[in-house]
């Protein structure tokens, strides 16, 4: 089943073509990696489906409704989650009290009587900071924290709205070497739990041979290639022209 | 600080409150006007948290005290002015909230002071309807269907005083720790993830702009029954700069703040002005220059860490 389908995406930022016909269908349930120079407009891609951005040609449709023209918080509202290629916290507020306003949007934050700090939605954040490893840094406040755990913060808040389809940008970018893979690995787990479908653009390629279904190949504002990662990161011209390692070159130095 | 804590504080301080007026009976018209300066500026603190200033809350106050100054005369009834005047305030407060609240920083604060400066020139202009400068003299009132002698219905004020600024002081401490209180906090440094979360972010400002309207109402409806006489000064820009002052004295940090600025700031001008009749204002300058400076949490932020300084030693 197709949950998302963007049928000839155009936007152009002056005489930069940023999506210059895309089409691309994401099918439900799946890993779908987005890979690419800088540049080539994959967060374009993520803002237009997103509601930041509005298409200036083609067609968006989620679920059998069109996307365009709704405003960010409708398309939350139809199950569209989204994290931040610069995390977007609030910064006065702790990392268990974002995660626990993004539980209170969901569910309705309309009523000044009852405490954010409520039994239930405590619980249920701190769940979802137990999932992603940041128990230990529950009560600190969002300004005072490194790059991977705001990452890490940003990425729960998406995660705490149970959205059907998430997109994440550059997901493991500040996040420590080290720590990549098995952050990457318990995010997999929690989306695969919830059966949340997950579109990311990914400059990590072991990231991305490790836990995408597909790899869309994104070059100045076109999908050059599309296909399950064993084809795709060994594609010849994408090696050379995504990963910048021309293939000549490389069999030369190892024979 | 713990709730019991809290409402135990409240209570000593209506309690001194309540000794002091009695101890020196023309303290009593000073507190009252204090508590209701301090209801106006608890709303400017639910802004502030939002990180937004108005400078254009006199508004409100002015407007509910012209609704009791022209009300009294048909409905004397402090019970049922009282509603009426704040409701009059909050309803207009929606009406301009739909309105400032799309706008953030200057040019909320701008179009605040613009649109309470528009309707300072209706009641000075209007001589016909509004008695323009003159102002309008309130009349006499009853008191829960009782005439009270002057004395009686000053300590009524007081006491009506006290119970709205315990009220809304309780009300507003737990709407900051809800959800929507929250997200007021989250205005102020993410607004775009608050959309981004499904919240519209404009109607979590106007919710605490209509509130802030409505207790600048009850401040403005205290206001109107203990001086007895309202002007358009009451809508002047000095007047909502004056909130915005005492809300910086006091501190944002606790709804305590705003009482307590309120009362230091009336009764410094009221000493300040007996002593030193041309200096008042400078010594005023003077204090909020040093509370900017050296206690951004505002004379509570300096009350609170003397007395946990005191209890680690």
């Amino acid at each position: 089943m197709i949950l998302l389908s963007a049928k000839g995406l155009k936007l152009a930022f002056g005489g930069v073509k940023a999506a210059d016909g895309i089409d691309l269908d994401v099918r439900s349930g799946e890993f779908l990696a987005i890979i690419g120079p800088n540049g080539a407009g994959k967060t374009t891609f993520i803002n237009m489906v997103t509601g930041y951005l509005t298409p200036q040609g083609g067609e968006i449709q989620y679920d059998g409704q069109s996307l365009l023209g709704l405003a960010p918080r409708r398309l939350v509202r139809l199950g569209i989650a989204r994290s931040f290629q610069l995390p977007q916290l609030f910064l006065e507020h702790t990392v268990l009290e974002n995660v626990t306003l993004a539980i209170a949007a969901r569910e309705g934050l309309w009523s000044p009587s009852r405490p954010l700090m409520r039994a239930a939605w405590r619980g249920e954040a701190d769940d979802i900071l137990g999932q992603f490893g940041l128990s230990e840094i529950a009560d600190r406040r969002a300004d005072t924290l490194n790059e991977g755990a705001r990452k890490l913060t940003d990425i729960a808040m998406a995660v705490a709205l149970k959205p059907r389809l998430i997109l994440m940008d550059e997901p493991t970018s500040g996040v420590a070497a080290s720590e990549k893979i098995s952050i990457v690995e318990t995010l997999v787990r929690v989306l695969r739990t919830a059966g949340v479908t997950a579109v990311f653009v990914e400059h990590d390629m072991e990231v991305v041979s490790r836990f995408a279904d597909r790899v869309a190949v994104w070059n100045q504002g076109k999908i050059a290639t599309l296909g399950p990662p064993d084809d795709v990161l060994t594609d010849a011209n994408v090696l050379r022209d995504v990963i910048g390692i021309d293939p000549e070159v490389g069999s030369h130095a190892a024979a | 600080m713990n709730r019991n804590a809290d409402l135990a504080l409240a209570l000593l301080a209506a309690a001194l409150i309540l000794g002091l007026s009695w101890a020196v009976p023309w303290l009593r018209f000073v507190m009252t006007v204090a508590l209701a300066k301090g209801l106006a500026v608890l709303g400017i603190l639910l802004l502030l948290r939002a990180g937004q200033v108005s400078f254009g809350h006199a508004l409100y106050l002015a407007l509910a005290a012209y609704v009791v100054a022209f009300a009294a005369t048909r409905v004397p009834e402090v019970l049922v002015l009282l509603p009426l005047a704040a409701l009059s305030a909050a309803a207009i407060g929606l009406v301009v909230g739909l309105f400032v609240s799309r706008y953030r920083a200057i040019f909320f604060g701008m179009l605040n002071l613009a649109l309470s400066m528009v309707f300072y020139s209706i009641l000075d202009k209007f001589y016909e309807v509004t008695r323009g400068g003159d102002g309008v003299r309130v009349a006499t009132t009853k008191f829960a269907g009782a005439s009270l002698s002057p004395e009686q219905q000053s300590w009524a004020l007081l006491c009506l005083a006290l119970v709205l600024a315990i009220t809304f002081g309780a009300f507003v401490r737990r709407y900051l720790s809800s959800p929507l209180g929250s997200a007021l906090s989250a205005l102020k440094t993410r607004e775009a993830r608050l959309e981004f979360m499904g919240v519209p972010a404009r109607r979590v400002l106007l919710s605490a702009y209509v509130i802030s309207a409505f207790m600048a109402g009850c401040g403005g409806v205290l206001i109107a029954l203990s001086t007895r006489h309202v002007t358009p000064a009451l809508a002047y820009w000095t007047a909502s700069g004056e909130l915005v002052f005492i809300a910086v004295l006091g501190g944002a940090g606790s709804v305590f703040g705003p009482f307590l600025g309120a009362l230091a700031y009336e009764l410094t001008r009221t000493y300040a002005a007996a002593l030193v009749a041309d200096a008042w204002q400078m010594i005023l300058g003077a204090v909020l220059l040093i509370v900017i400076l050296f206690a951004p949490g505002g004379l509570w932020g300096v009350g609170r860490a003397l007395v946990l300084r005191g209890r680690q030693t």
